[in-house]
């Protein structure tokens, strides 16, 4: 093998513009497959996160009252409550301002001090009742529940401000690195809020990048919104998830017509809210696929076409070193290191422009950073799929016989 | 000569059939993945009143307390009721409206629909004239009504065809909220892409249903929807005096020079806010235009910008695939070219004839991306996204579409034509 790579850059240099158009391919392609897979990866860790709730089992129904004003709203909710409760199939349910994956909140800033001083922590204020952990399925590792004496109503214009909370782990750590949040203060506005409660997890209502960083801090307040519009989130038994998807909605409208549940979006479950809220990621994370792999077959379809061609040009002098005493072997293994030398150079430049590509996108996009085995990985993609692609062309060349040598055309 | 070029360059392309379609197939996915992409970028970021944003402004104020405040820092988003009612009571624009997002119960004068929640939007009358927004029928409210609590609703053209069929509703009485409201207005279609007046409630949402006057939807305590940011901690529950910005207000000035008068009287008002001790701040006030505004906002998601860069790098690739393939092809044809050297063609003649050649390729290509780049668009309004029903191909664009392919595969014929024409006639002759 060694032998041949002399030869082959001489070969070459006749033949500088089809070999330089063959490595800038192959570092194009590096370049964009590097980082498409990179962003295939990332959104792929984005959409398996864990919300931290039964989401196999959990309803949401968006209900809003026609003609009641914020004081109608307590005695309805609680009416409402006891319905959909009662209802066969139905673990428990409550009602709520937000839930994981529904894309719309409240979202504060909550701090070890009073008046907005001292540490400060992003988190999602999530209305609850003493029913909430049960309905979600949250896992409580360390305090209480919240009692229903401490549950209250909350009008759109009140201050937050509650004296007991229950906040996830993520957030418990983030305020309290000695591990032991329970029975600790914090301040949501002027007065003090005791925690009372740790759940293991509860992600935000968010899936966008820009709430990513805190997407683990989450608040359960025991307050029940009184305002016209409100979630209620229903917990059902195995196996009974579509038949709640119709009787609860059935059961809300017989017992008071005054009410709007919307068409689009209003009974859903909590599997079809996960599709909704990561359906860019996952239409992102196809569409760079679609890109990689037609990428991959055009650059070896273009390797395949140039090298077809020059054997096609070069068939006499093949023919001459077979005359020669050349075996199939060595006319094949010439091909194969030709291609593996333009391969080498292609992905040195294409490495490197893999890398500042990444930087281009770290800077416009707020990517993350490229880390080598993807580049690596790339790299050996490529010199493989060259490989792969120059393979019939060479065997084509190396059944060239050697009397090919003795004809004039 | 053209004809004879052209019927050269089929012959050849029929010669090698396999070769052809790489190179078709190349163009076209590489034409076709940029289009869309492209067409998308450019309904997002379009200007959503064109001739007329250049006019609008956004004026923001910073009534925030000193808590908290970094240097530097930008003002809210949105203004506060009294900041607000100042700015217009003080009418100092052109045009101005202030403005808010919310959402009303409608309970539909034919009883065989449901009750049903509409997206609505409260705002004083000059949203109308402000923003070119058609009528159908009837007209907006009147000034005074801004300010009598009047009983009044413009309705968008899908909820007067959902309510109406489409009939003219002017006069009519529908119910909202438990209260009766008398339709003075219905618009025709009308959906600015991205919904830049209120950037709180979805960048490139559907127009609202319904149009209240601010007053009576605030004073009747219709639901709100969009973002409210408060500071200080007052337990105020009146949404009026509260310290939280929650409206948006925008400002028509017709001349330069009126926009930098205007910018002066927002700052005079900011330091007259402070030495009335409302303002704790220094005056801290911008005047973005629409455009800026949207820019600054940065409304085009970064996701729809990656994947034109993306597809464009794709393209690149398909076209230096296209530039190998037609080098190789072109070389391969050195003994035929020769021989027309040597029977008299120049060498400018050959050029032409390979780039009619390549031209051929890329017209194919092209047509081939408009047909994928279609497809493409199909499926993205196939997607949940806010902006998917705007992806449509317009005729600009597909004039672009079939400009970009031809000009792209000419270029991509450039260096393979020029390299074959240099081919000395002598030599190639005799090798055959």
């Amino acid at each position: 093998m060694n032998l041949q790579v002399k030869p082959i850059f001489s070969a070459l240099r006749h033949h500088k513009a089809g070999t330089l158009l063959i490595a800038l391919q192959i570092a194009l392609t590096l370049a964009i497959v590097c980082n498409a897979l990179f962003i295939i990866q990332q959104r792929i860790s984005l959409l398996t996160r864990p919300s931290g709730v039964d989401e196999a089992h959990l309803i949401r129904v968006m209900n809003g009252w026609v003609g009641a004003s914020d004081k109608d709203v307590g005695p309805l909710m609680q009416s409402d409550l006891d319905t959909l409760r009662r209802l066969p199939g139905v673990v428990d349910a409550y009602a709520t301002n937000a839930t994981p994956l529904s894309g719309g909140g409240w979202a504060t800033g909550m701090h070890s001090k009073p008046d907005g001083k001292g540490k400060r922590v992003q988190t999602a204020i999530y209305f609850s009742d003493a029913h909430t952990l049960d309905t979600l399925g949250l896992k409580l590792v360390a305090g209480r529940n919240f009692h229903a004496s401490e549950v209250q109503g909350f009008l759109p214009n009140d201050t937050l401000q509650p004296p007991q909370i229950i906040v996830t782990r993520a957030l418990a750590d983030n305020l309290f690195s000695d591990g032991h949040a329970v029975g600790k203060v914090v301040y949501l506005g002027k007065k003090p809020s005791t925690i009372i409660g740790v759940v293991a997890r509860l992600q935000v209502p968010w899936v966008a990048s820009w709430a990513s960083n805190w997407e683990g801090n989450s608040t359960l307040v025991p307050r029940q919104m009184l305002t016209n519009g409100t979630n209620y989130v229903i917990r059902v038994r195995d196996g009974q998830l579509q038949k709640v998807l119709h009787s609860a909605p059935a059961a809300l409208l017989a017992a008071d017509r005054m009410r709007v549940i919307p068409d689009d979006q209003g009974v859903v479950t909590f599997e079809q809210m996960r599709a909704k809220a990561y359906k860019s990621d996952r239409g992102m994370a196809i569409l760079m696929g679609v890109i990689c792999t037609v990428l991959l077959a055009i650059t070896a379809a273009g390797i395949v076409g140039l090298t077809s061609f020059w054997v096609g040009q070069r068939r006499k002098q093949i023919g001459v070193r077979r005359a020669l005493g050349a075996t199939r072997h060595d006319i094949l293994g010439y091909f194969l290191t030709e291609n593996l030398l333009i391969g080498i150079a292609g992905v040195a430049i294409g490495g490197a422009l893999a890398v500042g590509m990444n930087q281009w996108l770290m800077h416009a996009f707020e990517m993350q950073r490229l880390s080598w085995p993807w580049i690596a990985g790339g790299v050996v993609v490529l010199l493989l799929l060259g490989q792969a692609a120059v393979l019939a062309p060479a065997l084509r060349a190396s059944n060239v016989p050697p009397v090919v040598a003795t004809r004039s055309v | 000569m053209f004809a004879y070029y052209l019927d050269l360059a089929l012959r050849s392309l029929k010669r090698n059939k396999g070769l052809t379609a790489l190179m078709v197939l190349a163009i076209a996915l590489g034409i076709g993945a940029s289009m869309t992409t492209l067409t998308v970028l450019h309904v997002l970021s379009g200007d959503p009143l064109p001739g007329r944003s250049a006019t609008l402004y956004y004026p923001q104020l910073d009534p925030r307390s000193l808590e908290d405040m970094r240097p530097g820092e930008a003002p809210p988003k949105q203004v506060s009721w009294m900041d607000g009612m100042n700015l217009l009571k003080a009418g100092r624009a052109d045009r101005q409206a202030l403005m808010t997002g919310g959402a009303v119960a409608v309970s539909p004068p034919d009883a065989a629909i449901d009750p049903f929640f509409e997206r609505a939007r409260y705002t004083t009358r000059d949203f109308f004239p402000m923003f070119d927004v058609p009528f159908l029928y009837g007209h907006a409210w009147s000034r005074a009504d801004d300010n009598n609590d009047a009983r009044l609703v413009v309705l968008s053209y899908r909820i007067n065809e959902r309510l109406f069929g489409g009939a003219d509703s002017t006069g009519k009485v529908l119910r909202m909220g438990g209260k009766d409201f008398r339709i003075v207005g219905v618009l025709k279609p009308w959906r600015p892409a991205p919904h830049f007046y209120d950037l709180m409630t979805g960048d490139y949402s559907n127009s609202e249903g319904v149009y209240l006057p601010l007053l009576t939807a605030t004073d009747l305590k219709f639901p709100f929807n969009g973002s409210r940011d408060c500071w200080g901690n007052s337990a105020n529950v009146d949404q009026k005096t509260a310290q939280c910005t929650w409206l948006q207000f925008w400002v028509q000035l017709d001349t330069p020079a009126k926009a930098a008068a205007y910018k002066q009287f927002l700052d005079n008002y900011s330091r007259q806010q402070k030495s009335q001790g409302v303002y704790q701040r220094d005056p801290n006030v911008r005047l973005p235009d629409l455009m800026q505004w949207l820019d600054y906002n940065q409304v085009v998601p970064s996701d729809v910008q990656m994947q034109f860069w993306l597809a464009l790098g794709f393209l690149v690739v398909c076209l230096v695939n296209t530039i190998g393939l037609m080098l190789a092809k072109f070389l391969r044809r050195a003994g035929e070219l020769g021989v027309r050297r040597a029977l008299g063609a120049s060498r400018r003649s050959i050029f032409a004839q390979l780039l009619v050649e390549a031209g051929a390729v890329g017209l194919v290509g092209g047509i081939g991306g408009l047909l994928l780049a279609l497809a493409g668009l199909g499926l993205v309004r196939m997607q949940a996204t806010d902006y998917a029903p705007l992806a449509h191909l317009d005729m600009s664009m597909l004039g672009a579409t079939m400009l970009l392919a031809v000009v792209a595969t000419l270029f991509a014929g450039l260096l393979p034509a020029w390299r074959a024409c240099l081919i000395p006639p002598a030599l190639q002759l005799k090798s055959n």
